[in-house]
């Protein structure tokens, strides 16, 4: 027996660090030729239980994976609400003190004063139960019950005019109907082409600019706040 | 409109004046300290031709300071919060001294924080990380077995997306610590996450990851298998010591080049699927609105970036005219650093800086500019070009495409206003 076991496994490990891909990872599953040829694995770790992982897995996606079984009702998610999350997300969603404003905005994303709610911004409704389920109430995360997180969510989505019914059932049957109205304006990171002109083979050195320079904003006399809806705001 | 969560583009006016008001006081005492200490003439009972009491008596023993501090003349080189940011301090952001630094590497103490629940306090022996979804077998890992596998060291920035956020709409902060300060640049040690995908065995229809931390926000980021094969490390060691409870101890993810928000701390829980999760940091936070109203999501990679940081508004000139040292940082998300181009005439002329010390993949690069200041106001900034040739714009190159809205990924020159008794400003020019 070799003094290092291990050895071949490192080397094999190292090839397969090079270049692992999802063919390759792919081709493993698909074949005895490719099992063969397949990196033999460390063996570190060990296989986890359905059990430990349904009690971690609470993600929660657009398709509705993840969506825990249960319901609840705008009506009872109002009283939840009231009592769980109004002191900092104020009684209608609009906020209290510098915390998270959850409803209205409506029209603003194109102003200079861009309200980012959910009923304006947001594209999916499932970012909402999930971020519910997982961080909130803040300080009491993952408390809340399954029936009960649905019914702060139908609440929360009411708020938003989502929902219109108070007496609105939301469960992980019927949750995926919900949709939210500013899902088509997300669109991918395009830089590489509308921000292309960033790069330059050759920066400019020599008079790179026309006139003296003239300072047109300082830190020191930022109170100087124009006027809502007109420049630089500064609430 | 963030509000807890992200610097905003400020505070309510009365405690943004209340806290500019502090600021331009500090300047001459805390924020100038250092610099002050430096043109003090201190006691000549010390200086030659007397000899000090440090020199005639012992000093205190080794271990009387079993973990190292810094002297206590460097008390005021520390993290720094801006109260009015956010809405409590569990989810808020401290920033890193960088005017107070140098080279490329920050000290662990020193890297700005970025909580969204508080500091999760994880015991390393109940710590597990699972990983599960489209894989052959799904497998859970000790931190134990984390530390069997092969691993690396590389050194990485780490930069908050919404670094320099605060001043889409103008200069608002006097100090680069607060308008620069969420980047931190630090050697960690760790596992490649493709091992651990390959001890799993990835399905065919893998696409993306979701990354879960096992704080009280579970923070989640959803991550393209593209680049978790690429160079994506689950690290437990930075600068060569454990993580930091604040960075994620026992282990984090580091995702090199991309935005800091990715970097799932106290990592929990590793899914495979086939698309992305949408959740809350990557709909709602770190997607980046435009003028007219659509918003870029997926805005991962850091764009080239650089910051004089010294001289700059917390650390000013102390002497009148004459030889003088001009430093700062350079980092790119999309690979090294190729050059960095100084002005001090904003951005008039420009004349390549002096890169120092090692320039690494996607971590901090250090610069120099030397030149005899003749004690005239100047106009200085910074340009850093990496090797892609992408160029750091100007402020209003990028306001011209994206608007005021963003919060996110302002990587725009730098203006900082020179005076001639060595104070420094933060300022928006033509």
């Amino acid at each position: 027996m070799s003094k290092f076991p291990d050895l071949s496994a490192a080397i094999l490990l190292a090839s397969l660090i090079a270049g692992v891909t999802v063919a390759d990872a792919g081709e493993k599953t698909t074949g005895v030729a490719a099992q063969q040829n397949s990196p033999k694995k460390i063996g570190i770790g060990r296989e986890a239980t359905a059990a430990e992982i349904a009690g971690w897995n609470i993600s929660v996606r657009p398709d509705g994976q993840g969506l825990p079984v249960g319901r609840g009702t705008v009506k009872k998610g109002e009283t939840l609400y009231v009592e769980r999350c109004a002191a900092c997300h104020g009684e209608f969603g609009e906020s209290a003190g510098r915390w998270p404003i959850l409803a209205g905005g409506a029209g603003t994303l194109a102003s200079h004063d861009p309200v980012k709610s959910i009923g304006s911004y947001w594209p999916y409704a499932t970012t909402v139960i999930d971020y519910i389920r997982r961080a909130m109430p803040f300080g009491a995360a993952q408390t809340l019950s399954n029936d009960d997180l649905y019914a702060i969510t139908a609440y929360v989505l009411y708020l938003n005019d989502v929902i219109q019914d108070e007496n609105f059932e939301l469960s992980d049957k019927n949750f995926i109907t919900v949709k939210l109205p500013n899902q088509p304006n997300f669109i991918d990171d395009d830089r590489e082409t509308a921000e292309k002109a960033f790069w330059r083979k050759d920066p400019c050195m020599k008079d790179c600019l026309p006139g003296e320079p003239r300072i047109t904003g300082r830190a020191r006399t930022i109170d100087v706040t124009p006027e809502a809806g007109k420049g630089p705001k500064v609430e | 409109m963030m509000r807890e969560q992200e610097p905003s583009q400020g505070g309510k006016s009365q405690s943004r004046r209340a806290f500019l008001k502090a600021g331009l006081a500090t300047g001459g005492t805390v924020a100038f300290g250092s610099s002050a200490l430096a043109g003090k003439t201190g006691d000549p009972a010390n200086q030659p031709p007397n000899v000090p009491e440090w020199t005639h008596s012992l000093g205190e023993g080794v271990a009387v300071r079993p973990y190292g501090k810094p002297s206590k003349h460097e008390a005021h080189v520390i993290r720094r919060d801006v109260e009015w940011l956010t809405a409590s301090r569990e989810s808020s952001v401290s920033f890193t001294p960088i005017h107070e630094l140098d080279g490329i590497i920050t000290p662990n103490g020193l890297g700005f924080e970025r909580h969204h629940s508080g500091i999760a306090e994880v015991d390393p022996a109940d710590y597990r990380l699972i990983l599960h979804g489209l894989v052959d077998k799904p497998l859970i890992f000790t931190l134990d077995d984390l530390k069997r596998i092969p691993r690396v060291s590389r050194p990485y920035f780490c930069e908050c997306a919404a670094n320099s956020g605060m001043e889409w709409r103008g200069a608002q902060l006097n100090g680069c610590q607060y308008t620069h300060g969420m980047v931190h640049c630090v050697m960690y040690t760790g596992v490649p996450l493709k091992t651990l995908l390959a001890e799993a065995g990835l399905k065919p229809n893998a696409r993306w990851l979701l990354l879960e931390g096992g704080d009280s926000a579970a923070m989640t980021r959803s991550l393209p298998l593209q680049k978790a094969l690429d160079d994506v490390l689950i690290a437990y060691r930075m600068n060569g010591e454990m993580l930091y409870p604040e960075h994620g101890y026992p282990a984090r993810a580091v995702i090199p080049g991309w935005e800091a928000n990715m970097w799932v701390k106290w990592l929990r829980r590793i899914e495979v699927g086939d698309q992305p999760w949408h959740h809350r940091e990557e709909t709602s936070k770190y997607t980046d609105l435009l003028e007219n109203g659509k918003a870029r999501r997926f805005t991962f990679v850091m764009d080239a970036k650089s910051i004089i940081t010294n001289p700059s508004p917390q650390a000013p000139l102390n002497h009148k005219s004459g030889f003088t040292v001009l430093s700062g940082i350079a980092w790119s998300g999309r690979g090294k650093i190729a050059r960095v181009d100084v002005s001090l005439d904003g951005g008039r002329n420009w004349r390549p800086a002096r890169i120092d010390g090692p320039v690494w993949d996607k971590a901090l690069s250090r610069f120099y500019y030397e030149f005899d200041w003749d004690g005239r106001e100047l106009l200085l900034q910074s340009r850093a070009m990496d090797e892609t040739g992408y160029v750091q714009p100007a402020k209003s190159e990028l306001r011209k495409i994206r608007g005021v809205n963003s919060i996110y990924h302002n990587n725009g020159i730098q203006t900082w206003y020179l005076h001639k008794n060595g104070e420094v400003e933060n300022v928006e020019i033509s």
